[in-house]
């Protein structure tokens, strides 16, 4: 296993390249404001960071990871364009696998540039796969950006596009949602008769709770008004699946994917900032001909990212979570702005992980 | 060394506990007065009853500082991750049986399900500016059977007793707790959601996988365990 100091040493060998590659060096607090990553991630988060507090700023946790940090960072006082670089520790509750490290350092670098998004994502990803070269390492890449596409253009009401791009990154709620919306799953037990009756709060159970009258009977206008909308369409629904399980190499991807557009034209633009892409990584000397793609790529654990997403593995230890993780999160510097926003895409990369493939391979 | 067996201190639970082992001919009883803490252990040699919290037994457990314990699979469950590598699971007690369940305010006549629960939770932060809240003691498993829903916009408060009454003082608007009859929650106007059973719980006898045991204490544990499976 790699020593500590070699894997400072190639973390900082890391961040001068990408300093070399025009990135300022930046360095956030190991202390993370608690509120801005429960806003952000939900409760869930509490399962994967460590949370500490204090009796004047409350509860703070320790940096589970600096993409957070560094927009918030660039978002109150960045220039534009910026690259920023950094290397350090994150941190990481492990409740399941006590083989998986809880601290371990992460070398990243993020590029905030509102022209050419395409040739952004490619310098990042190229960077990357110099950093990680001469490595037996297997590149998988997708674009959250595509299937938000669909979502957002689906024929139904702006309700359901709502709930389902609210669980975009739970794929097990998705389909639930998705197969009431198709009609394809009935209502829970006596759902009817409460939809059909006049005065359905005229109970003689009393109201309690800071959820008002009001909130229930808004909720049950929206139950009704679903339950006359009509299902949608299997055309829709096939052309949704089919993306889902689009899996191929970069080109053969696109070229499924402009097959899928012809039942859901609304992806065209995503694809066409696909097609983009594959060009720039193209002219950046990246082979796309044998570059993964997978539609559903980044799905479960890269809630932040609404884009190109990318992620680097070691071929033959499936056991390692991946070595280099990254992706666009435009919506991230929106939600994060007040107000401003500004195109961003970047990544990190696990040193430790390198040191113990190279290991591995010698 | 003798065999360590801890046991609940105190209430129904320790009293049950002790009827379970004599009907199997092994009698537990405290030892000196009513606020003594330590026990006594007839019917068998090499044996030390250790009287504890029942919720600090799953930590003496997987510490390895009792060899036996009496304690609620919910705590396990809880205080305990990754707990089959921790601690054995040797025999349902049949006592101290409870559910734990998420509850919500009766006239929710709109939320039955999981999924309902969710759409609610998205629509109450965005009208009040916060997560649902929960109350609970039961944070991981909690958290755990949420996630595993697909359950957002909800937040866990800490409640460590009389949780059914955070809703009514507006503390929480939901809450996840062990129940046996209901009664608590109909009381306090709270409905269970149909798929919101968490577990099951009773009380349990586990054996823990990491104390130390001599040849000796090892055989008193073979002793005992074949006149209590």
């Amino acid at each position: 296993m790699p020593n500590r100091s070699q894997i400072q040493a190639r973390a900082a060998m890391m961040r001068v390249r990408f300093e070399a590659a025009g990135a300022q060096i930046v360095d956030p607090p190991l202390l993370q404001p608690a509120d801005t990553l429960l806003d952000l991630y939900g409760e869930d988060i509490r399962a994967r960071a460590y949370v500490t507090s204090d009796a004047l700023r409350g509860e703070q946790m320790l940096r589970p990871d600096f993409t957070l940090p560094v927009v918030q960072m660039h978002m109150s006082d960045g220039a534009e364009p910026a690259r920023y670089t950094y290397s350090g520790e994150v941190f990481r509750r492990q409740e399941h696998d006590p083989d998986r490290s809880n601290e371990y350092i992460q070398v990243g670098y993020e590029v905030f540039d509102r022209n050419d998004p395409a040739g952004a994502d490619a310098e990042v990803f190229s960077l990357f796969a110099l950093q990680l070269r001469g490595l037996p390492l297997r590149a998988a890449t997708g674009d959250i950006g595509i299937l938000t596409a669909a979502v957002a253009g689906l024929k139904t009401t702006d309700r359901r596009k709502a709930a389902l791009m609210r669980h975009l990154w739970r794929p097990r709620r998705f389909r639930v949602l998705l197969d009431r919306f198709a009609g394809r799953k009935p209502g829970p037990e006596g759902r009817d008769s409460l939809l059909d009756a006049e005065n359905p709060l005229d109970t003689d159970i009393p109201m309690i709770g800071k959820r008002r009258a009001s909130e229930i009977e808004a909720r049950i206008a929206a139950l009704r008004e679903d339950r006359d909308t009509p299902p949608i369409s299997d055309n829709e629904l096939v052309g949704l699946e089919t993306l889902l399980n689009v899996r191929e190499t970069m080109p053969f991807a696109l070229e499924q994917l402009r097959d899928v557009a012809v039942d859901l034209p609304q992806i065209t633009p995503a694809l066409d900032r696909l097609e983009a892409r594959i060009a720039s990584l193209q002219a950046r000397g990246v082979d796309v001909e044998g570059l993964d793609f997978e539609a559903a790529y980044g799905r479960t654990s890269m809630e932040y990212y609404d884009g190109f997403v990318f992620g680097f593995y070691a071929e033959g230890r499936p056991d390692l979570p991946p070595i280099a993780t990254g992706g666009r999160y435009d919506a991230l510097t929106r939600q994060l702005g007040n107000g401003a926003e500004i195109p961003a895409v970047g990544g990190v990369i696990r040193p430790d992980l390198m040191l113990e493939i190279e290991e591995d391979t010698r | 060394m003798s065999l360590k067996l801890g046991v609940p201190s105190k209430g129904r639970l320790m009293d049950k506990t002790f009827g379970w082992f004599e009907k199997r001919g092994i009698t537990l009883s405290r030892s000196g007065s009513d606020r003594e803490y330590a026990g006594k252990v007839e019917g068998i040699d090499g044996v030390s009853l250790i009287l504890l919290s029942a919720g600090e037994i799953p930590r003496e457990l997987a510490a390895g500082r009792i060899h036996l314990g009496v304690t609620g699979i919910d705590l396990v469950h809880e205080k305990l991750p990754r707990w089959e590598q921790q601690v054995e699971e040797i025999s349902q007690l049949g006592f101290g049986k409870a559910d734990l369940i998420i509850a919500t305010p009766a006239c929710w006549v709109d939320v039955d399900t999981l999924d309902d629960l969710d759409a609610a939770a998205a629509a109450f932060r965005k009208t009040h500016g916060h997560r649902l809240r929960i109350a609970t003691k039961y944070h991981r498993l909690v958290r755990e059977f949420l996630t595993d829903a697909g359950v957002a916009d909800y937040t866990l408060v800490d409640s460590q007793g009389a949780t059914e009454g955070t809703v009514m003082n507006e503390t929480a608007e939901a809450i996840a707790d062990i129940t046996s009859t209901g009664e608590t929650l109909r009381a306090n106007h709270l409905k269970i959601l149909t798929d919101g059973l968490i577990l099951q719980s009773q009380a349990t006898l586990w054996r823990s996988r990491v104390a130390k045991c001599d040849p000796e204490t090892k055989a008193t544990l073979n002793a005992l365990l074949d006149r209590l499976r």
